[in-house]
C-alpha cells in the first residue's frame, strides 16, 4: 500500500481558454485531513469535481491507491471508496432523511429489478438490513431523530450533515468534503468541525475544501494552498499561516 | 410509508371484485376494461417520468407494438395468444433498448425527442406495412386469450382478468419503489450528480426503467387486441401517447396511484362527455367529438396551474389544508371561550 493515498500529478484542466487547474500536483496521505484552500475561483473545486469524475482532466494522472482513475465516471469513482459532498448541498429534497441515507447504501446492497419488484419491502432481508444500517449512520451524525421527516424540509445545518451521513453510509476510504461550513452558524461550524476529526479517527482519509480559517488551521494535518490552478504553498497549518506567498496570495502585494 | 400502499393494494382488489355485481350493464363494463388498458400502460409510464425523470412521448406506439405483435403472430402465424404476447414483449424490449441506449447515455430530455420519432415512424409503419399490419383497415379475426382452459371471451371475465393483471402491475411497480432500485430512480429524480457521487449507475438505471415501461405498454396492447379482436393504427397514434401523459399528469406523476386514478379518470370521461352531448342537442347545438380534446387540454391545464402534483396528493393537501383551517378555527373558538 503506497503512503499516498490520492495523487495529482500535473493535473491540467482548461476551460476554453481559461486554464482552471494548471499542472497541479498535489498528494494526500492516507488517514490523514488534508485541507485544499486559497482565493476564490483559484479552482478548487473543479480540482474535485476532476478527482470525482464529474469532469475529465484536460492532461495529467490522478492516482489513487496507486492506481490511475481518469476519465472513469461519478459512479465508477464511488465504486473505489471515494466519497464526497456537495458546495451547493445535493440532498434528494422529495425522499425522507433516513432514505436519502439509504440511498448512500446502494453499493452496499445487491438487488436488482426482478429481486426488487418480486416482494415488498418488510419481506426482504436486505431492505431491513440497509434501512438498520442507514439508521446507524444517521444516528452517527446525531440526526436519528429526524429519520421521519421529509429532507426538503431540513435547514442548511442539518442537509449538511445529512450529506456527510449519506457519504459515509458509502463506507469510503477516502472523503471530499466541499465547503462543509459554508453557511452554518459558528455553533455549527464547530459541530461539523468535530464530525470530520471524528471522521478521521474511524481511518478515512478526508480532504476539505474550505474558506472558513480557524475550522482549516483546527483540524487539519496538512493545508495546501492553491491560487490560479496552481499549487503555492504546502506544510502544517503554522508553517502555511507565516508564508509569505500564501499571504500575497490573500492578501495582495 | 409504504405500509399505506400495500393496504391500498387490497382495496383494489376488492372493489374489482365487486364491481361486476353492482354495474350488470355491459357496455360500462367494456368501458373499465379499457380503462384497464390504459392503467396498465400509465403505471409503466409513472415509473418513467415519476420516478425517474423521464419523459416518453411516444408509448403508444409500444402499445401499438404489442397489439400488432399479437395480431400478426396469432392470425397469420397461427401462435398460441400467450406465446404472441411473449414475443410481443421480446420485441419491445428490443426497441426500448434500441432507443433508450443512445438517448439515455445522454442527459437531457433526449429520450422525449427519441420516442417522439419512434411514435411517429410507428404510426406511418402501422398504416403502410399492408403485409403485417393490414394497413388502415387493420387485422380482424385476433382470437381471444384463455386461461385455465376457460376462454375470455365475455366482456365481465375479461373484466376481471385485466384488471387482475393491473393488480399484478401495481404489486411490481410498488414494490420497486420501496427497494434499492426505486431508491436509486428517485435519487436520479432529485439530483444526478448526488444519485451518482454515492454509485448508482445512472444511464444503467434509466435504460432499465424504461425498458420495463415499454413492457407494461406491450402488455396493454397485446390484452386490447385479445379483448377487441381487431386492431387498426388509430388508437396508437401520437395523440394517444399525449393522452396517456395527460393521465399521469392528472393522477399525480410522483405516485404510481395517481396513474391509476389519472387513467380511470380520464378513460370514463368520454363517458361523461356524452351526457353533455345530448345535453347540447337538447337545446338544439352541435357538439362536436373534437371538443373533447379542447376538453383534455383544459382539464391538463387547470391540474397543472392549481394542482400540478397532480389530483391524489393535489386534493390531499386541500383536504388537509381545509382540514387544517377547521383546526384552527376551533382552536380560536376554544381560546375565545
Amino acid at each position: 500500500m503506497s503512503k499516498n493515498h490520492l495523487e495529482l500529478i500535473n493535473l491540467r484542466k482548461v476551460f476554453g481558454g481559461v486554464v482552471a487547474v494548471d499542472d497541479l500536483n498535489l498528494s494526500v496521505r492516507r488517514g490523514t485531513i488534508t485541507s485544499i484552500i486559497g482565493p476564490n475561483g483559484a479552482g478548487k473545486t473543479t480540482i474535485f469535481n476532476l478527482i470525482t469524475g464529474y469532469l475529465k482532466p484536460s492532461g495529467g494522472i490522478i492516482k489513487y491507491d496507486g492506481r490511475a482513475v481518469n476519465g472513469k465516471k461519478p459512479y465508477r469513482v464511488a465504486a473505489l471508496g471515494i466519497a464526497r459532498t456537495f458546495q451547493n448541498v445535493q440532498i434528494f429534497s422529495d425522499m425522507t432523511v433516513l432514505e436519502n441515507v439509504m440511498v448512500g447504501r446502494h453499493l452496499r446492497s445487491h438487488s436488482g429489478l426482478l429481486r426488487s419488484s418480486l416482494l415488498p419491502p418488510f419481506f426482504r432481508k436486505e431492505e431491513k438490513k440497509i434501512s438498520c444500517d442507514a439508521e446507524k449512520w444517521l444516528s452517527f451524525v446525531g440526526m436519528a431523530e429526524e429519520a421521519g421527516r421529509s429532507a426538503g424540509s431540513l435547514p442548511l445545518g442539518s442537509q449538511r450533515m445529512l450529506e456527510t451521513a449519506r457519504a459515509l453510509a458509502m463506507e469510503p476510504n477516502l472523503l471530499l468534503f466541499d465547503e462543509p461550513a459554508s453557511g452554518l452558524n459558528a455553533r455549527e461550524t464547530v459541530a461539523m468541525g468535530e464530525l470530520i476529526s471524528k471522521i478521521k479517527e474511524m481511518g478515512i482519509t478526508v480532504v476539505l475544501v474550505e474558506h472558513d480559517m480557524e475550522l482549516v488551521m483546527d483540524i487539519s494535518d496538512t493545508v495546501s494552498v492553491i491560487n490560479f490552478g496552481k499549487h503555492i504553498a504546502r506544510g502544517t497549518p503554522a508553517e502555511v499561516q507565516v508564508n509569505p506567498d500564501v499571504i500575497t496570495a490573500y492578501l495582495g502585494e | 410509508m409504504g405500509r399505506q400502499d400495500y393496504i391500498g393494494l387490497c382495496v383494489f382488489f376488492a372493489v374489482v371484485l365487486t364491481i361486476p355485481f353492482l354495474i350488470t350493464n355491459d357496455y360500462y363494463i367494456s368501458v373499465l376494461v379499457f380503462a384497464a388498458f390504459n392503467c396498465l400502460a400509465c403505471i409503466g409510464l409513472s415509473l418513467l417520468l415519476g420516478y425517474a425523470g423521464q419523459i416518453s412521448i411516444g408509448h403508444a406506439a409500444f402499445v401499438g407494438v404489442g397489439a400488432y405483435a399479437s395480431g400478426y403472430l396469432t392470425v397469420e402465424m397461427g401462435w398460441s395468444p400467450w406465446m404472441a404476447m411473449g414475443a410481443g414483449v421480446v420485441l419491445v424490449v428490443l426497441i426500448a433498448l434500441l432507443i433508450g441506449v443512445p438517448a439515455l447515455r445522454l442527459k437531457g430530455h433526449y429520450l422525449a425527442m427519441a420516442t417522439f420519432g419512434f411514435g411517429t415512424i410507428l404510426y406511418i409503419v402501422a398504416v403502410a406495412a399492408v403485409d403485417f399490419t393490414g394497413g388502415p383497415a387493420g387485422l380482424s379475426d385476433i382470437p381471444a386469450i384463455s386461461l385455465f382452459g376457460l376462454v375470455l371471451d365475455t366482456d365481465k371475465r375479461f373484466f376481471y382478468f385485466s384488471w387482475a393483471i393491473v393488480g399484478i402491475g401495481l404489486y411490481f411497480g410498488l414494490n420497486l419503489i420501496h427497494s434499492r432500485v426505486g431508491r436509486g430512480l428517485r435519487a436520479i429524480h432529485g439530483s444526478e450528480d448526488a444519485a451518482e457521487s454515492v454509485g448508482v449507475d445512472t444511464p444503467f438505471y434509466k435504460i432499465q426503467i424504461f425498458v420495463l415501461s415499454a413492457v407494461y405498454s406491450s402488455i396493454a396492447g397485446s390484452l386490447y387486441a385479445y379483448y377487441v379482436n381487431y386492431i387498426d393504427p388509430g388508437p396508437f397514434s401520437m395523440m394517444h401517447s399525449v393522452l396517456l401523459l395527460t393521465m399521469v399528469a392528472v393522477g399525480g406523476m410522483h405516485k404510481v396511484w395517481g396513474a391509476v386514478i389519472g387513467a380511470i379518470l380520464l378513460s370514463l370521461l368520454p363517458e361523461f362527455l356524452s351526457f353533455l352531448t345530448e345535453s347540447f342537442q337538447a337545446v338544439g347545438l352541435e357538439y362536436n367529438e373534437d371538443y373533447n380534446t379542447l376538453i383534455h387540454g383544459s382539464i391538463l391545464l387547470l391540474i397543472m396551474l392549481f394542482l400540478p402534483e397532480g389530483l391524489i396528493d393535489g386534493l390531499g393537501r386541500l383536504a388537509g389544508g381545509v382540514g387544517g383551517m377547521i383546526n384552527i378555527k376551533r382552536h380560536q373558538d376554544s381560546a375565545g371561550t
